[in-house]
């Protein structure tokens, strides 16, 4: 890219962003700005949690990070390449189950490197590796539906690691699952991210599990979305999620975000009732 | 959470997967659940029919007009000679010439079914290709779709002397009738199957660094599949509607020409017994699609019972 317009970063920063905003159905009657003014530098290898009520544009920032949406201004850059298309280097997790319902477990797992042309050997190769990782290759030959909820998002992020990432983005992908699993899912992740040395960016609206896990909390504004404040944790792992500390992390986010949730209500309410 | 454990090697799992399919089937088979089908199904056409002969007995249908079906089965040797129109055009022979009238049936009832395939089989390939081209090109779909919404009202009966102006008399123009009856909503219908595609599969593909082409051939042809199945089977049975319609004036044998025959000789009971005999047919048709359906569809689970508990 041209030097001109480079802002102030170093290239090796995994992902970042300047004066982003995203306008949906910009131009027309039904146009609202979903996010403005999005200043952030993520480094490598860093685990970083997106809090924000929803419909505050987090998960909108996420899509334009992989590049599946065109930013309406400013621009993101990873890796010191400026993002256009979307990009095996940054992986992208959903919320609901997102695996291909007519392959079984490992070919939804080699499903980037049969994209790229590979054979069936490499392909079960690297598959059974992937999933090793997240602890299911004994359940290669299944098909998606015959897994569990925790069981598919492991299969999704073990072909998510498949593709050797070097962000990984995650969309509330355990917002639906219960307590336990998602708890259990926390640490299995924690583990991966370690593993992998991949950046990780998480979405989720749950201040403990933004707690349980992120290095830093960007916290947003409701709609239209900016960064609010980024509260660093600097908690050893594995954490003990029911310490002062932890309570202390828990209460402060938890004010944060009131005043947004509050407002985001309000809004709500004023566009429910005609004037 | 359970990890599921496989005692065999994943390899020999993969390669015992179809014998295994095939024993799953014969185990169904062993089972009497399609005994209770058949008996169910028997058990359906008999109200039909009891009420039917109830009025028959009471005096309420006149045999003349409505004859019940002890009275239109009992002469299937005589009506059957009719379906033997397969020769009647021809000049010089007569009505006792020719295959016999059980013949006859299977003769007819082929060519029917056959013209049903073959107009279904090339209205949904072409249905599919257009309503993938006109998602994958822009310009396609501005230049196709208006005309594809524009014909897609007409009812089939307008195209009927367009078929025999272009294709004469023959397979040709009923083909043409089925084909055209349904191309035109089955467009219509794939361009919505492929609008309704989960975003998220897409999505995964793009990341994953797949072209365009490999996302329509590797996402969103594989996602619209179930669809277009239904789609099928909804559209075999309007197949087998204009079928007849086109038979009717078009071809020189069929059961269409069967029922006009039966209308402009006054014989109720060989229309009757044209109607059960396509009822038959269609019915049959229709089984075998839904057998193809669970088979190309695997990975689909079965949801008939969802409702059962209410």
């Amino acid at each position: 890219m041209s030097s001109e317009d480079a802002p102030h970063f170093s290239s090796r920063d995994a992902v970042v962003c300047r004066g982003v905003g995203k306008t949906w159905a910009a131009g027309t009657k039904r146009a609202h700005e979903a996010l403005t003014d999005i200043d952030l530098d993520i480094k490598p290898g860093e685990f970083v949690v997106f809090l924000g009520p929803s419909g505050c544009g987090k998960s909108t920032l996420l899509y334009l990070i992989a590049g599946l949406e065109d930013a309406t201004k400013g621009r993101v850059w990873s890796f010191g390449d400026l993002v256009e298309t979307p990009s095996p280097q940054r992986s992208l997790i959903f919320q609901e189950t997102s695996l291909f319902p007519w392959l079984t477990v490992w070919e939804n797992v080699s499903f980037g490197l049969s994209i790229r042309g590979a054979g069936k050997e490499e392909r079960r190769t690297v598959a059974a590796e992937a999933l090793q990782r997240v602890g299911l290759k004994a359940a290669m030959d299944k098909r998606p539906d015959e897994l569990s909820g925790g069981m598919r998002q492991r299969v999704a992020v073990a072909r998510a690691l498949a593709m050797r990432p070097k962000v990984l983005l995650m969309d509330e992908p355990f917002a639906a699952l219960d307590v336990q699993t998602r708890a259990r899912m926390q640490d299995f992740l924690l583990d991966v991210w370690r593993d992998s040395g991949a950046s990780v960016l998480f979405v989720t609206h749950h201040i403990d599990e933004a707690v349980a896990l992120a290095d830093r909390v960007v916290v947003f504004t409701s709609r239209p979305g900016r960064i609010k404040t980024i509260v660093p944790i600097d908690m050893p792992r594995p954490r003990n999620l029911f310490s002062r500390e932890a309570e202390n992390l828990r209460i402060k986010l938890t004010d944060l975000l009131r005043d947004e949730v509050d407002r985001a209500f309000a809004e709500q309410e004023a566009f429910a009732v005609p004037a | 959470m359970a990890v599921v454990t496989r005692d065999s090697e994943p390899g020999a799992a993969a390669g015992a997967s179809r014998p295994a399919a095939a024993s799953r089937l014969l185990a169904s088979m062993a089972g009497l659940d399609w005994l209770a089908k058949i008996w169910w199904a028997f058990l359906s056409i008999s109200l039909f029919a009891g009420l039917w002969e109830l009025c028959w007995a009471m005096g309420w249908a006149d045999e003349k007009l409505l004859p019940p079906p002890h009275i239109f089965l009992s002469n299937i040797a005589e009506q059957g000679r009719y379906f033997n129109t397969a020769t009647r055009w021809q000049v010089g022979q007569s009505m006792t010439e020719g295959p016999s009238a059980f013949e006859s049936v299977l003769i007819t009832g082929a060519a029917t079914t056959g013209r049903v395939f073959a107009g279904l089989v090339i209205a949904s390939v072409l249905a599919i290709a257009v309503g993938v081209l006109v998602r994958y090109y822009r310009f396609f779909d501005r230049l196709v779709l208006p005309t594809i919404t524009l014909l897609s009202p007409v009812s089939p009966i307008a195209w009927l002397p367009v078929a025999i102006f272009l294709f004469g008399i023959g397979n040709a123009p009923a083909i043409f009738m089925v084909v055209v009856a349904l191309f035109f909503h089955m467009v219509l219908a794939t361009i919505n199957q492929i609008d309704t595609v989960n975003t998220n599969l897409i999505n995964v593909a793009r990341t994953m660094g797949a072209s365009k082409a490999q996302i329509y051939g590797r996402v969103i042809v594989p996602a619209i599949l179930p669809g277009m199945l239904q789609v099928l089977r909804m559209n075999l049975f309007g197949a087998w509607m204009v079928v007849l319609v086109a038979e009717s004036t078009g071809v020189g044998y069929g059961m269409g020409q069967v029922i006009m025959l039966a209308r402009n000789t006054f014989n109720p009971s060989l229309v009757f017994f044209t109607i059960a005999v396509i009822g038959v047919l269609g019915f049959t048709f229709d089984w075998l699609l839904r057998l193809a359906q669970r088979r190309i569809l695997y990975w689909l689970p079965d949801t008939a019972e969802r409702l059962r508990v209410l």
